[in-house]
């Protein structure tokens, strides 16, 4: 039970992020979604033996906290809990690759173990991703990007509908679940078929609840679109943070920034 | 699906069908649906979120489930405005709950979104249903449904991820791995969605039945549907080709995907392949004279039968210019917040 009631805050925690006032935050959402948009695919393009040349695209997720004020050990401990799925499948490449790629010393590694690896970094990199565009943009103004960026606008009405509703069902499916798990003795009542009826019942409250808000918007005038909160313009501050940005991520992508910073010191020092 | 298993190429690829998609749906939706159904799609979005906050036990298991909820959004909403509510969902999943990530989020929505509203809906759910179905002739539609786009959807899965050639896992070990445990959920799923419709079915009988007589995908010809398939694939094909013939990686993949056979592959992936990468990587070295150790160190690994301190040499380089770079890029933004704090 404390599982889901902890992803529920955590939602809340992640959203209320996006209202802090950094610089971060102000700059235009088609901007970030851009950005992190290129991030991923610089990151998942890599070969699937790379590993130290993943290591400098950690620079982004880190800048952003630090630049947008968020607390880094959630979003660690955020990120941390969606990896098993990547390490569930990553964890056969060992098995599976045998052949040993790199000796450190005397240890012999396989390429297995490093593609498992370069998998788990991959899951760290563009999870962060995902979690620092929500934090410092909000979801409202991510789907007001996107539907500037071209996505269809009854797709944004959609998702902002939803993301409205989202928290309240949620309340609501919360206080049921818990109701029922107070009133269910050695778990009797906790089965399929009483659940039928349950979240037929919450089905139907918020069928009803949809005619009654489609009845209050149309008492408001609504016309099919929704009106954002923070007017965004794209300017120089836009157009620096994508070329900067990009230009790094290609740079990381084209070259080896680890190995030429590794030859450099121990060149330097042996 | 996750975007650390993901090529570009396929996770592009599958971005520009699940757009497409959306695209259609969209217009679908704007065009030829009651404005009530705006609200309801949004609310009723937000109620599969509601509605996994509440499991159930699985009979002799032990173990708790809860309700997916795609196929009961097809059978209520219809399949285009069940295939926005189910991406909707996965949107807000892949940002606030990274389930899967962005790339990853074109996969996801065909995987779930797609077949159950455009594939299973209309092929087995409104074909077995017909005209005016028993609630027995119903309840056995929707099992098959569940079961079936619980099986087609994994599938997918198991094909991107052997496109994408990032896990190791043989296509065949992956998909016994992945499919009868998605039988099981399948015949869950299957059987507290036919608990929720029959409770509906018993309590509102009219949204069910206003369900029935809309079906816009039930006179859907089989022709219309092959063609948009054909044009998935054309747009498939021809993403995935462009992605291809830009790098090395994508190219080896095309090939092995072609031929079909993993083991072709296998020897330009093991040793050989990771020498040539290295190879690839350290010959801007050479040209690059800042110190005449480097240049030693590099030189051995052109012969792998080569001295192994040079390796280790190497090695070494690799794992200090690794760490040093993490911490760099991990440490920097802080301290410089630090030091503009201080300032």
């Amino acid at each position: 039970m404390a599982g889901i009631f902890g992803t529920h805050i955590d939602f809340r925690l992640l959203d209320r992020l996006s209202e802090h006032d950094t610089a971060v935050h102000r700059l235009d959402p088609r901007a970030k979604v851009l950005v992190t948009v290129f991030f991923i695919v610089s990151v998942v393009s890599l070969g699937k033996y790379e590993i130290s040349a993943l290591f400098p695209f950690f620079l982004y997720p880190a800048t952003m906290i630090a630049l947008g004020n968020l607390p880094a050990l959630f979003l660690v401990r955020k990120t941390a809990l969606v990896l098993p799925f990547a390490v569930a499948i990553g964890i056969f490449n060992p098995l599976l690759d045998r052949h040993v790629m790199l000796h450190a010393g005397p240890l012999a590694i396989s390429g297995g173990w490093i593609s498992c690896a370069s998998i788990v970094t991959r899951a760290v990199l563009t999870v962060s991703a995902a979690f620092i565009l929500i934090s410092v943009t909000g979801f409202p103004a991510v789907c007001g990007a996107l539907e500037r960026l071209g996505m269809p606008r009854a797709f944004a009405v959609q998702l902002l509908f939803l993301y409205r509703y989202i928290f309240i069902l949620m309340e609501e499916g919360k206080r049921m679940s818990m109701a029922r798990d107070l009133r269910s003795f050695g778990g009797s009542g906790l089965g399929m078929r009483h659940f039928g009826s349950l979240v037929g019942h919450l089905l139907l409250r918020t069928w009803e609840r949809a005619e009654r808000v489609h009845r209050a918007m149309l008492a408001r005038g609504f016309t099919g679109e929704f009106h954002p909160r923070r007017p965004c313009r794209f300017g120089v501050r836009e157009i620096l943070f994508i070329l900067g940005w990009t230009a790094l991520f290609l740079l990381f992508r084209l070259e080896n920034i680890p190995r030429f910073l590794g030859r450099l010191v121990t060149g330097f020092f042996l | 699906m996750a975007d650390a298993l993901l090529s570009p190429a396929v996770g592009g690829a599958m971005w520009a069908v699940s757009a497409a998609a959306v695209a259609w749906s969209s217009a679908k939706v704007q065009s030829d649906m009651d404005e009530r159904k705006v609200p309801l799609m949004g609310v009723l979005g937000a109620f599969l979120f509601a509605a996994q906050m509440i499991n159930f036990t699985i009979p002799a298991t032990g173990s708790s489930g809860h309700l997916g909820g795609g196929l009961l959004l097809a059978i209520l909403l219809g399949p285009h405005a069940a295939f926005l509510t189910i991406a909707s969902v996965l949107v807000v999943q892949a940002l606030f709950f990274a389930d899967g990530g962005l790339l990853a989020l074109g996969c996801n929505i065909f995987n779930m979104g797609f077949i159950t509203a455009f594939i299973v809906y209309p092929l087995i759910y409104v074909k077995l249903t017909g005209a005016n179905p028993s609630r027995r002739r119903m309840g056995l539609a929707i099992m098959l449904s569940a079961i079936a786009s619980l099986q087609l959807g994994p599938f997918c899965v198991v094909l991107q991820t052997y496109l994408s050639g990032i896990s190791e896992l043989p296509f065949s070990a992956f998909l016994f791995m992945i499919q009868p445990i998605h039988l099981a959920i399948g015949i869950v799923e299957g059987l507290v969605t036919v608990a929720v419709v029959s409770f509906v079915h018993q309590a509102r009988p009219e949204i069910l039945e206003s369900a029935l007589d809309a079906r816009p995908a039930g006179n859907h010809p089989l022709r219309r549907l092959l063609v948009s398939f054909f044009v998935a694939a054309m747009l498939t094909g021809g993403i995935i080709s462009w992605f291809a013939s830009e790098s090395p990686d994508g190219l080896e993949w095309a090939i092995a995907g072609v031929t079909g056979q993993e083991k072709l592959a296998g020897p330009t992936r093991g040793i050989s392949a990771a020498l040539a990468s290295i190879q690839e990587k350290t010959s801007f070295l050479p040209d690059y004279t800042f110190r005449k150790t480097v240049k030693s160190a590099a030189q051995p690994e052109e012969n792998p039968a080569g001295a192994s301190d040079g390796r280790l040499g190497t090695s070494v380089a690799g794992i200090v210019g690794s760490l040093l770079t993490l911490g760099l890029a991990c440490l920097l933004p802080f301290m410089l917040r630090k030091r503009h704090e201080e300032t």
